[in-house]
């Protein structure tokens, strides 16, 4: 046996987008090897999600559906992970580089014995060797790296990097049974904060504030922006630091890493601690009075201009156009 | 509460970085080290506890000669014990290297808490902790901003995408600290001075039973092909928008949506 073995994320039964971009992006890179694609899931109640996963690459789906896996514990869930690696023994388990996969990829990897690449932005196959590149020094620097030829080879993907494509498979469904669990850090409860609000780190759309917004009442203008564009509110640490906005919305080197399509910055001068955090946006837009701030360096465009006039403005013409 | 704290010693946030003449690490010339931000949180809710509820910090670092400083830096800060595993180049980005030589060396030493942070900044790997966790046995939470102590256990809030999961979790076991867990202290210049007086334990990785050529040899699980600067980018089109702010946001919009076709 061999192939990639993808762990699928789900929060109340439905799966998470991280998971299926790891999942089509492990069939596309079997497609070279001729390596069949097999998915773990994990949860209570969750079987009825397994199948659909055959439409994103994987052939098997094993499914662990058990009381103790309804809310997330590493210790539990590596249990899953574990016994659908005995099963396939695997060239490669895929992670997606989310909170959750990021806590249970070195879990499992530790427990196999193994390393891991974590938050990995670029995929390639030499051989049957999986060549990474990730950012390191907070992608101030990009690291192309392997796993020394330890196998499996765990690897987790940075979210919204890789593309999720159905690819109109049909998946064999495998129960996991008899796994017995010693859980002893368990979750009591997942707490959802600000009301569903899109978080930085999965958001394809990041409009952020920085010291240039003067106060916390003025994240209110970022917002409107922000649901405008279906995007997450971002922060620079001046503006976490100052109090703010939750921590939980910082980009940067001592916050979140993030590689969106179409990244905001306004009122944020760009520090290097920032630029290392968002500099991998694909489309960066700079409002900035000051014309010689750092961030216009990184920017693809930019207005000269006091933000509390440009974007009100903006958000009236992108109304104009959203409504066209 | 005998509470140890892991610190990894990184280039200072501000650095430039530059690529080193073996194209796989950073040119170290012209670096400030610094206690690695995160690991700041790790000591700081250890020194809080010790506080509170008595017990002693000590602080283990495997890193270089030069990682000395961090551990008095930490020691200035109110640790009690510092310990130094002399070594770690050769397994630098290796997390279950680190892993295994930091859990070789705690496995001995008595603990109801392992502390450290949720990553190294630079490698920027975050797998330390759930590893050393797995190879202590131990249960382990990670990104954590809130602890509740008790004696023998404590409730945890670990930062998940768009909320936090409340988790229970008995003691000892591993824990890595996000930001926002607490506010890091500074060091007063009487803990600097009482600092200098303080013993750093020094240990070598082969007197923990481990070969450190091995680990960076063939038990190597991790191996760094080339190390790169990010491609320049291109000058972007930055409009004045002094005068005419409205203008200058229509031009904006209209950039967005008719070339980079974002919306």
């Amino acid at each position: 046996m061999a192939g990639i073995l993808v762990f699928i994320e789900q929060r109340d039964g439905s799966i998470r987008k991280g998971s299926l971009e790891a999942l089509s992006e492990a069939k596309r890179q079997a497609a070279a090897t001729g390596w069949p694609v097999a998915a773990v899931l994990a949860g209570e109640g969750v079987s009825g999600s397994a199948a659909g996963l055959g439409a994103y690459g994987a052939s098997q789906v094993f499914v662990a559906d058990d009381p103790n896996l309804k809310l997330y514990s590493a210790e539990g869930y590596s249990e899953a992970v574990a016994a659908a690696v005995e099963k396939v023994s695997p060239d490669a388990v895929f992670f997606s580089a989310t909170a959750m996969g990021r806590d249970l990829a070195p879990r499992v990897a530790a427990r196999l014995g193994v390393g891991a690449l974590a938050d990995v932005t670029g995929l390639s196959l030499d051989g049957d060797t999986f060549v990474a590149t990730r950012p390191v020094y907070s992608a101030k620097a990009f690291a192309t790296v392997d796993t020394a030829g330890k196998k499996p080879q765990v690897i987790g993907l940075r979210p919204n990097v890789f593309s999720a494509e159905e690819s109109g498979g049909s998946a064999e469904v495998v129960n996991l049974d008899a796994l017995s669990f010693s859980i002893r850090a368990v979750v009591k409860e997942l707490v959802s904060s600000g009301g569903g609000e899109i978080d930085v780190a999965e958001a394809d759309v990041i409009v952020s504030g920085g010291r240039g917004l003067k106060g916390p009442e003025n994240f209110a203008l970022m917002r409107e922006l922000a649901d405008l564009l279906g995007a997450a509110v971002g922060a620079s640490r001046a503006a976490v630091d100052a109090g703010w906005i939750d921590h939980s919305h910082q980009v940067g080197q001592t916050g979140k890493v993030v590689s969106p399509s179409l990244y905001i910055a306004c009122g944020i001068s760009g520090a290097i601690q920032h630029l290392a955090g968002m500099s991998s946006s694909k489309i960066i837009v700079a409002i900035n009075k000051d014309p010689d701030a750092p961030i216009f360096k990184v920017a693809d465009y930019g207005v000269v201009g006091d933000l509390f006039h440009v974007v009100p403005a903006m958000i009236e013409e992108i109304k104009k156009i959203k409504g066209a | 509460m005998k509470c140890i704290v892991c610190m990894t010693h990184v280039p200072d946030t501000a650095s430039v970085i530059k690529i080193g003449a073996d194209g796989k690490h950073i040119d170290e010339s012209g670096i400030k080290w610094i206690v690695s931000p995160y690991d700041e949180y790790a000591l700081e809710e250890a020194l809080l506890l010790t506080e509170s509820k008595g017990g002693e910090v000590t602080v283990v670092t495997y890193g270089p000669q030069r990682a000395e400083a961090g551990l008095r830096e930490c020691l200035a800060r109110g640790a009690h014990n510092a310990v130094h595993i002399v070594g770690g180049e050769s397994t630098l980005g290796d997390s279950l290297a680190i892993a295994k030589v930091l859990a070789a060396a705690l496995k001995d030493r008595e603990h109801d808490v392992v502390l450290c942070g949720i990553k190294g900044v630079g490698t920027d790997n975050a797998q330390v902790g759930p590893m050393l966790a797995e190879l202590l046995g131990l249960p382990h939470v990670s990104g954590v901003t809130k602890i509740e102590w008790s004696d023998a256990s404590i409730v945890a809030h670990r930062e998940v995408e768009g909320g936090y999961e409340v988790v229970e979790s008995p003691l000892p076991a591993v824990i890595t600290a996000q930001k926002g867990l607490n506010e890091p202290r500074y060091a007063a210049l009487k803990g600097i001075m009482a600092a200098k007086r303080k013993p750093v334990e020094k240990l070598e990785v082969g007197a923990l039973g481990l070969d450190e050529s091995a680990l960076a040899g063939v038990e190597a699980t991790y191996s760094v092909r080339s190390l790169e600067l990010p491609p320049a980018k291109e000058a972007g089109k930055i409009i004045q928008g002094e005068d005419d702010p409205k203008a200058a946001a229509a031009e904006l919009v209209k950039l967005l949506a008719d070339e980079a076709k974002v919306f």
